[in-house]
């Protein structure tokens, strides 16, 4: 398997987990009286699942295992490959980190790590059906 | 890869990338609001990407991975039904998500019945190459 196969679904493993914990936080931040901004990450805990777990998932077995893109680029582009792996990354962790402070402190200009945050994941969407979209065809 | 899976694959990378675009568009504004008509997104945002690009990618390599038939004329089983359930199912995910943004539930239901129409085609086609090692059918 390459080494961005295994990064993406390592990486993908270590969010399923952190998803599964964040699930827990939520429902234990009424119980145990939390601290507020926990309550805060429902969008980033969905996100956790269907983007940093399921999608990441599948970008790391389509990089692996989809039909070769040629005899000199079997898996495309390669830098374009790390590109996604780390857009993809920073803009979940960006999100991560801008959820909570923008939604507790609406007025303290945090808003700009969401903007940031949604830049790297445009990159990193069309940036997977850029280097994979020539690796779909017919034999 | 047969041409069928081709279709299923590149449409759920567009659904991918659609879905994407309207997701960044939702989280920036999120972050400074810029619009309040992008809110009304969300629905065709979650439907591009859950039905569109996840449900249509597992159909795509389901159909071109699980193992064939041993007559080869009909390796994949009845193509034509495939056929039928990639066009059911991309017209059960716009029309439900044009209805979300629309906010017309009668469209919404109906794009869902579409969908399960597109659910019991791909079922009838795959359960029979889901079999064990050795079973020749």
């Amino acid at each position: 398997m390459p080494k961005l196969s295994r990064l993406y679904i390592k990486l993908g493993l270590a969010y399923f987990v952190g998803a599964m914990l964040l699930g827990i936080a939520m429902y234990a931040q009424p119980l145990f009286n939390l601290p507020r901004w926990i309550a805060t990450l429902h969008p980033v805990y969905l996100h956790w699942i269907t983007i940093g777990w399921l999608t990441q998932l599948i970008f790391g077995v389509a990089y692996w295992m989809f039909p070769k893109y040629s005899k000199e680029q079997p898996r495309g582009n390669e830098q374009v490959g790390w590109i996604v792996l780390i857009a993809l990354n920073t803009g979940l962790i960006l999100r991560t980190i801008g959820e909570p402070l923008s939604a507790l402190m609406p007025d303290k200009g945090y808003g700009w790590l969401l903007v940031l945050a949604s830049l790297l994941l445009l990159i990193a969407g069309w940036g997977f059906v850029f280097n994979t979209w020539s690796r779909v065809k017919e034999h | 890869m047969p041409k069928l899976s081709v279709y299923f694959i590149r449409a759920a990378l567009l659904h991918l990338g659609i879905g994407f675009t309207l997701g960044a568009l939702l989280l920036a504004n999120k972050g400074i609001p810029f619009a309040g008509w992008i809110w009304r997104l969300l629905g065709l945002h979650i439907e591009f990407l859950i039905f569109g690009w996840m449900v249509q990618l597992a159909m795509g390599v389901a159909f071109f991975a699980l193992p064939r038939h041993t007559d080869y004329s009909r390796r994949y089983g009845d193509v034509r039904l495939g056929w039928l359930s990639f066009i059911l199912l991309n017209s059960g995910v716009w029309l439900t998500a044009l209805a979300r943004w629309f906010g017309t539930n009668d469209f919404a239901f109906g794009g869902r019945i579409i969908l399960l129409l597109a659910a019991a085609a791909f079922a009838i086609l795959i359960k029979p190459r889901v079999k064990a090692f050795g079973v020749h059918q």
